[in-house]
């Protein structure tokens, strides 16, 4: 029977242009209907490193990476070492008749015979693509459109080795192999997007006007995806001279109006966070991306892990309100980024989205976005709101003052890392200075009024809830769908906004559970803790991992 | 017309006698000779004595922290380039703390301006050597003068290529009042370093070491000459040149080199959604 379900994973060294091929299958994928789930792992280092791509491909949405591999295609001997142990039955193995190893499942490639070396990864697109039955003529398209812009004198040379490759492939399909099955017909285009493309999507249609970043994996990309529609777009993306000039030029551009980003990941943001605590003062608005990676120090820079939510929810000297998204997957990075772009902009100050490597580069199809539905921010409020004189700070019940922006009326607008009055100037009157604290944290109230609640799946007293943060969301929802289809009664609550947490909204269903397990990225439990301070509820059972790889859901099972 | 009295005149926490009132005096001068309304101008400053000036004056302030006036500077002209935008702070605030802006902002030359009181010590932190500290400076946190060497300002940026450099001297008001207002004129990144007498702390250059010592250029002197400007910017001992040490208009600012302002400043434009879906389908 055809495969629902299907892992393959194309591994080799970094030059070889795995990506390339990897992401042209995902395309050819979500063209045609199928949905997909890409998980890439990579050495930090330009070329050679032993790197893989892989593609979890299905009829349903795949919800997280899975171990087992149906299709390994090796373009180096080493990925016939390292993850031939990782097929499962009725596996296949692509590999160049080099180094192809003897044996039941094994396709041995003469990628030398059907095409010039630097094309093999077009022979390994050839072979693949008719192993999982995708139309040679949607193929034929993404070639073209790929070379199109930068070597358009290669594209005949590739159309000829994807032919050849494909007719090869043809003869030798194994009789035990059944394919993949077709996928059911989609209303409407589909885009391809990795976590880290949605959030610069999203920032654009939040009107996102200003960005400026240092570089740092993995959240480098976010910037890059910016810069590629900056001129088009009216956005402003800066290379700052390091993470301290970045979220200062954010916060100085946000002053002025423009709607601004940053993004990072951990220890770029440990340069940032004093400028945290200048946005948390002088109530500027700014959106703050942290890509999480392995730490501590420079960690494992191409790896994931989810150990950075004490140190943002913590970060920035001094007391001030602030709100923490976690996204879970692209289209959540999506809508969080432009929830986080209006939430700094009404409460006037920093904002978190805090996201992590296995997500940024983690590509899903998601339905075409349309800019219909944008809901950009506007910067400042009316010169027709304010009263005379204008007071930036004016204490008021909800502790949001009208933000005016300077040299856009008649206004003078102050503001002061300093202790300041209501209009702005530096102050030690110690009276004023407890009033402005309160008034600062005043806002926390209408952040959490606005918070996006946990989400909640299966049955009302489970004797099993698993709790999961970011991008956690898909093993353990995986996880949940195994367990019941073994009679198990298993519910998930996933958080999407991990501060301020508003435990009416969530603590009746840990209450209600038999059995709460935590399930995170990082090696104490962070997010548990978290809920242990703020409710009082202690979750006993963790379920962690901090190895730099991603949940899958065999992973949480093994542990349960 | 701008009149000087817009500017307003306020109370201050400065020490009698300290060179930081002739220089807001001057300043308020400059904007008045530029035309510049209180609510045109944007003044961002760091942390320090020199840094709470833009408080004493009427126009936008943006205080920030200590060390990053010129990143935030940079950023709110960037967003909005129709501001004028002042970044005023002191020497251990722009050369120190935040030493490495001061480089990358010569390099990336936007239209900003930057005022440097220099004290030559910190003096918000009660006198310890600043990196423009003269050898031998007695502090006492450097008992026995600062270990580093005296670091030259108005050399290095002639040297980066800093199109508009200038020394003034707070001893001298009407004379930096003209060089200030020269520097807002500038199109691109302008410095003006600005001797600043710390009757407090620094005992060594006083008005009067400083009045022995500066002289202003010569009518004849040439900006331009950039050889000239480096020789003019490392003379700094019994004379001091004091006036406008380089000015160069080959490199447009940074706001020109960016497509994306070419239509206007960034605040309040409308977004464009046709643009928008045309990014979305990329992904398709
Ligand atoms: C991050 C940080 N480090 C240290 C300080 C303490 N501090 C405040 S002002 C200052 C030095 C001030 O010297 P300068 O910039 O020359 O200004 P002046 O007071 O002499 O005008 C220092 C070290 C601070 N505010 N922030
Ligand atoms: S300490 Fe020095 S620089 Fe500061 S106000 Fe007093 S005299 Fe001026």
């Amino acid at each position: 029977m055809p495969l629902t379900d299907m892992h393959i994973m194309i591994g080799g060294e970094a030059g070889q242009g795995l990506v390339t091929i990897g992401r042209l299958l995902s395309k050819a994928f979500t063209r045609m209907g199928w949905h997909i789930l890409v998980t890439q792992d990579y050495m930090s280092r330009i070329r050679g490193g032993h790197n893989t791509f892989s593609v979890r491909v299905g009829t349903e949405a795949p919800l997280a990476p899975r171990q087992e591999i149906d299709l390994l295609v090796a373009l180096n001997r080493e990925t016939v070492e390292l993850h031939r142990k990782d097929m499962g039955p009725g596996g296949i193995l692509l590999a160049d008749s080099g180094f192809a190893p003897a044996g039941d499942g094994v396709i041995s490639v003469p990628f030398e015979d059907l095409g010039p070396r630097k094309m093999e990864n077009t022979v390994a697109l050839g072979v693949i693509g008719d192993l999982v039955d995708i139309d040679a003529e949607v193929l034929r398209r993404l070639i073209r459109e790929t070379f199109q812009r930068k070597h358009p004198e290669v594209i005949d040379e590739n159309l000829a080795t994807l032919s050849a490759a494909l007719a090869w492939a043809r003869g030798i399909r194994p009789a035990a192999w059944d394919g993949l099955s077709r996928p059911m017909e989609h209303e409407g285009k589909r885009m391809m997007l990795d976590g880290n493309e949605a959030v610069a999507l999203g920032a654009l249609s939040a009107g996102c006007r200003f960005c400026a970043f240092y570089p740092m994996t993995p959240s480098t990309s976010i910037p890059l995806t910016l810069i590629a529609h900056g001129d088009a777009m009216g956005v402003v993306v800066e290379q700052a001279e390091d993470e301290i000039a970045a979220i200062n030029m954010a916060i100085g551009a946000s002053f002025s109006g423009a709607p601004s980003m940053v993004a990072t990941s951990g220890g770029g943001f440990a340069l940032m966070t004093e400028g945290v605590s200048l946005a948390g003062m002088t109530e500027t608005p700014v959106v703050i991306v942290v890509a999480q990676r392995p730490g501590p120090a420079t960690g494992l820079p191409t790896r994931t892990e989810q150990a950075d939510l004490e140190f943002v929810l913590h970060a920035g000297h001094g007391e001030f309100p602030r709100a923490v998204f976690a996204p879970g997957d692209p289209i959540t990075c999506h809508d969080l980024t432009v929830c986080a772009f209006h939430i700094a902009e009404r409460y006037q100050g920093p904002v978190f989205l805090l996201t992590d490597q296995y997500l940024a580069d983690s590509l899903r199809d998601v339905s075409l976005l349309d800019a219909s539905n944008a809901d950009p921010v506007v910067s400042g409020a009316k010169e027709a709101d304010v009263s005379t004189p204008y007071r930036r700070f004016a204490f008021t019940d909800s502790g949001v003052s009208p933000r005016l922006l300077p040299g856009k009326g008649s206004h003078l607008v102050v503001a002061d890392s300093d202790e300041h009055t209501e209009d702005g100037h530096i102050t030690e009157d110690l009276e004023v200075r407890t009033k402005m604290v309160e008034k600062r944290l005043r806002k926390l109230r209408g952040i959490l009024s606005e918070v996006v609640p946990p989400v909640y799946e299966g049955e009302e007293r489970p004797d099993l809830l698993f709790v999961a943060w970011g991008s956690t969301e898909g093993a353990v929802r995986e996880a949940a769908f195994h367990l019941r289809r073994e009679g198990r009664s298993v519910a998930t609550l996933v958080f999407h906004q991990v501060w301020p947490l508003d435990p009416s909204r969530f603590l009746s269903r840990l209450e209600a559970a038999g059995e709460v397990v935590a399930v995170e990225g990082n090696a104490t439990g962070q997010f548990a803790r978290l809920i242990r301070r703020e409710t009082g509820f202690a979750i006993k059972k963790l379920v962690l991992r901090y190895d730099g790889l991603p949940f899958t859901a065999r992973y949480i099972l093994s542990r349960i | 017309m701008v009149t000087v009295s817009d500017f307003g005149n306020y109370e201050t926490a400065w020490c009698p006698g300290c060179g930081n009132f002739p220089i807001l005096d001057a300043v308020k001068q400059a904007l008045v000779l530029c035309d510049l309304a209180p609510r045109d101008v944007l003044f961002v400053s760091g942390i320090g004595q020199a840094a709470k000036a833009p408080h004493y004056l009427n126009a936008n302030v943006f205080n920030g922290l200590h060390g990053r006036a010129i990143p935030v500077a940079t950023g709110a002209k960037l967003a909005n380039p129709d501001l004028a935008v002042i970044a005023e702070s002191g020497d251990g605030c722009m050369y120190g703390e935040g030493g490495n802006h001061f480089l990358a902002a010569i390099r990336r030359n936007p239209d900003i301006t930057v005022l440097v009181h220099d004290n030559r010590v910190y003096g918000l932190t009660k006198g310890q050597a600043s990196p423009t500290s003269p050898d031998g400076l007695v502090t006492k946190a450097q008992p026995n003068g600062p270990l580093s060497s005296s670091f030259n300002p108005v050399a290095l940026a002639v040297l980066m290529g800093a199109g508009f450099v200038a020394r003034g001297f707070a001893g001298m008001q009407e004379h930096l009042a003209g060089i200030v207002a020269e520097a807002i004129r500038h199109k691109g990144l302008s410095l003006v370093d600005i001797l600043q007498p710390c009757v407090s702390f620094n005992k060594v250059n006083t008005y009067a070491w400083y009045q022995e010592r500066c002289r202003v250029l010569p009518g004849d002197y040439d900006p331009a000459d950039k050889d000239l400007a480096l020789r003019t910017a490392m003379t700094f001992g019994d004379e001091i040149p004091i006036g406008i040490i380089c000015r160069r208009t080959d490199r447009p600012p940074l706001e020109d080199r960016i497509p994306a302002l070419a239509p206007g400043p960034l605040v309040g434009r409308p977004l464009d959604r046709e643009a928008l879906q045309g990014v979305y389908e990329n992904y398709l």
